[in-house]
């Protein structure tokens, strides 16, 4: 399943060259038929993250502060971790936490 | 960004204010489901109602946004055009900018604020450390390492905020401080015991004794509004941590309040009106403001912090006016017992007032 991902808000600084949109290939996790957010998550931190998981990840949850948007939706109205993912979603991550 | 050729979820919900168009964002302040176009128009509207609420501009006053390029004053600088021209505020608006002197950082963002004038028509004022104290942040942090330098730096922005403010002739400073913001800050006051602070630090106003007030219109504003508000309009705003060490303290209390946020994100407006609903005993001796002998900044003591930060830098005595633990008889850790003594007498005199440190 293809995903495009961006990282935002700083975010992007824990990645390898500080690259802002990744497009990527993820697989439904083992005995789970569809791609979630939770797995997407997952994924992520050892597939993506370089350096200080702790700024991305919180208890198997982003950490609070970090906002997420499914296809420019508020992953607050889609579900959140159990958010099902589709081919060609668009998921993007951006810090709150820098300065303002 | 993709959206429009991205598949539409089914059972996607509509906006709970038009009933037309799909929720784009749930609001942390009223947990309802809106639409990005809704959004746009009760961010604005609600900023705007704060505004004209409090009082906060008078027509014909000349306003200076304290531009950082991060997103909140981006946020704000961007909006407050938008609503000067709308409901015709007739204000003249400024971006006025600190240059610290933080290479690698400042710099950058600095660039940002520069595109930030020419998208919103704003002017711009730069005002650097170097020339209004002869240091830069890079040069006090090699004098002084990584410890006690973001104390510098508060105490040494909130002067240079006035002072441009000062050249540019302007009659208000705003601030993108946001409700996240101040819900740290009355926490913070309050683990630190700094009851000066706890009880101006919900003001939505500051400094009206002062030549220049400063007030912060995003006071009840949510950080993931402005987060989002600069994310769907494409706003152009920069994004790193401060090199030099981000303010520990401060990060326990912001992580603190996030984790609150996220099981009711309420709390964050019951913090600031328990802030606002505090009263001081009378019988809490507050400082005395008056100014500085040296330079004329208020301040409650002879010589403000700034002045007493920069004796210490220029006469090799860095921890000058640094930490509030200094009891008469406790071991000072300066060079030599003499300095040490005198570093001690100094820092005694500058502790009572609290004062020009920090944010608020």
């Amino acid at each position: 399943m293809h995903l495009t991902l961006e990282f935002g808000g700083g975010l992007e600084l824990l990645l390898e060259k500080s690259t802002k949109v990744h497009k990527v290939d993820v697989q439904p996790r083992d005995g789970e038929d569809k791609a979630t957010m939770k797995g997407l998550l997952s994924w992520v931190k050892s597939n993506l993250i370089k350096e200080r998981p702790e700024m991305f990840i919180k208890d198997d949850s982003v950490r609070p502060g970090v906002l997420v948007l499914i296809n420019d939706c508020d992953w607050e109205l889609c579900g959140g971790l159990d958010a099902e993912l589709e081919d060609k979603d668009v998921v993007v991550f951006i810090s709150t936490l820098h300065g303002g | 960004m993709q959206s429009a050729a991205a598949p539409t979820r089914a059972g996607s919900r509509l906006c709970t204010r038009c009933g037309e168009r799909k929720a784009a964002l749930k609001r942390p302040k009223t947990l309802e489901q809106i639409c990005r176009e809704c959004f746009y128009i009760v961010f604005e509207d609600e900023i705007h109602q704060t505004i004209v609420d409090n009082n906060l501009f008078k027509a014909g006053e000349r306003v200076a946004i304290g531009a950082s390029g991060g997103k909140d004053s981006t946020v704000l600088a961007y909006v407050l055009s938008e609503l000067n021209k709308r409901h015709k505020y007739g204000l003249d608006l400024f971006l006025l900018s600190i240059d610290e002197g933080i290479t690698g950082y400042r710099d950058d963002s600095l660039e940002t604020v520069k595109r930030n004038e020419l998208q919103y028509g704003l002017p711009l004022k730069i005002v650097s450390y170097k020339d209004l104290y002869d240091w830069t942040m890079d040069d006090i942090v090699k004098a002084i390492g990584l410890k006690n330098n973001c104390t510098f730096c508060g105490v040494f922005r909130r002067q240079a905020l006035d002072r441009g403010a000062a050249l540019l002739k302007v009659d208000k400073i705003v601030t993108g401080h946001n409700a996240d913001d101040i819900a740290e800050t009355v926490l913070l006051n309050i683990l630190r015991g700094d009851i000066a602070r706890l009880s101006r630090c919900t003001f939505i106003t500051t400094g009206e004794d002062g030549p220049i007030p400063r007030c912060k219109p995003f006071k009840y504003t949510y950080e993931k509004e402005i987060v989002m508000y600069a994310y769907f309009k494409k706003l152009d705003y920069f994004s790193t941590e401060c090199i030099y060490s981000p303010n520990a303290y401060r990060g326990f209390a912001r992580e603190f309040i996030k984790d609150l946020e996220r099981m009711r994100p309420r709390a964050i407006l019951d913090i600031i009106t328990s802030g606002e609903n505090f009263r001081i005993s009378t019988t809490t001796r507050m400082p005395e403001q008056g100014t500085c002998e040296r330079c004329g900044y208020i301040s409650s003591q002879k010589l403000c912090k700034a002045c007493v930060l920069l004796d210490g830098l220029n006469r090799g005595l860095p921890k000058l006016g640094i930490g509030r633990t200094a009891k008469v008889g406790a071991g000072a850790d300066g060079s030599g017992e003499q300095q040490g003594k005198r570093a001690e007498r100094r820092n005694r005199s500058s502790l009572q007032g609290k004062h020009g440190n920090l944010d608020f």
